[in-house]
């Protein structure tokens, strides 16, 4: 499969970084315009899916490799619920991001991009290792 | 969508129905740009056009493209029928109290929307109020919908991933590291 096919490993190839940046800036752009933790995981994940569905699943694994995805969607988890434990620390309601700056709003903005990293932490991790699952089963 | 659909149904090739599946998932997709919601728009092209198809294809790897034929079908449809009629009636029943659709006075419109439309921006401060709504004002929703993608992913490896290492009951380091290459 990997020496034929060469239309789709080099576009597949020229892609990735598209994909990747689209991703990130779907992350962190996420409070302007449209988009968000989950919508960037997704497509953070997807990535990963594409090359792993041109270049095998062992190739893939060598850039993630599955020990790390589990590691990655408990940390996504943990740091959503660790910023409400941090406002909870500095005397706020739990998830409450008010307190995290001198300026409630920085606090907001502070608390949304860590919150939404939490997400898409999470939901790349969990989309990609599930695909993984999938896909390992058959050998 | 509804040709699709009904494609979908009538197709006994499950590989071309996985790929209906996926174009049904686009066009949904565009319907969701049409009522501007491009956050779900998004979210419905990614998980649903991509995501689900490349799963669906990789449980079509483990099992059989094609659909079994049944000899004759176990039951009649008259009973499912009479359900699936019911059912349908008491939905439409149940939709001629709602307000007409767009009505600016029906409750929904009513209740904490005007509040987040009108005072995001100076209590949040985000341009983007679908983001602000969902990690600020509903900051509890999103940390369970995170803790539940992450439940359905322990749920997989449980499933999954947990059967291989029953073959021996104890293996050593090297074994498990040698496994985890092969995979």
């Amino acid at each position: 499969m990997m020496r034929r096919k060469p239309i789709l490993r080099v576009t597949s190839k020229v892609f990735m970084p598209f994909i990747l940046i689209f991703a990130l800036y779907v992350q962190f752009h996420g409070d302007f315009g449209p988009g968000g933790g989950f919508q960037a995981g997704v497509i953070f994940g997807s990535s990963f899916i594409l090359y792993a569905l041109i270049f095998g699943l062992h190739d893939v694994k060598r850039v993630m490799p599955a020990a790390a995805l589990e590691v990655i969607s408990a940390l996504g988890v943990l740091l959503y619920a660790g910023v409400g434990v941090v406002s909870l620390f500095v005397g706020d309601n739990y998830l409450n991001y008010n307190s995290l700056a001198e300026d409630p709003l920085h606090g907001q903005h502070y608390g949304i991009l860590l919150v939404e990293l939490g997400v898409g932490m999470t939901v790349f991790s969990s989309m990609t290792l599930i695909f993984y699952i999938f896909v390992g089963r058959g050998r | 969508m509804a040709v699709t659909a009904i494609g979908i149904l009538r197709m006994k090739n499950l590989f071309a129905v996985v790929m209906l599946g996926g174009i049904y998932s686009l066009l949904s997709a565009l319907m969701f740009v049409n009522l501007d919601a491009v956050d779900v728009a998004f979210t419905e092209a990614a998980v649903g056009a991509g995501i689900s198809t490349v799963l669906m294809l990789g449980t079509l790897a483990l099992t059989s493209r094609e659909e079994k034929r049944e000899k004759k079908p176990a039951h009649t449809i008259w009973l499912p029928l009479l359900v699936v009629v019911a059912t349908g009636v008491a939905l439409i029943y149940g939709t001629l109290d709602m307000p007409a659709y767009g009505d600016p006075n029906a409750p929904v419109h009513q209740h904490v929307a005007p509040r987040y439309l009108t005072d995001s921006e100076t209590e949040v401060g985000m341009p983007n109020i679908v983001t602000s709504v969902l990690a600020s004002y509903r900051g509890f929703d999103t940390l369970g919908e995170t803790t539940v993608v992450f439940t359905a992913l322990v749920g997989v490896l449980i499933l999954l991933a947990g059967r291989r290492r029953k073959e021996d009951e104890n293996p050593t380091l090297e074994e498990l590291e040698e496994r985890e290459d092969e995979v």
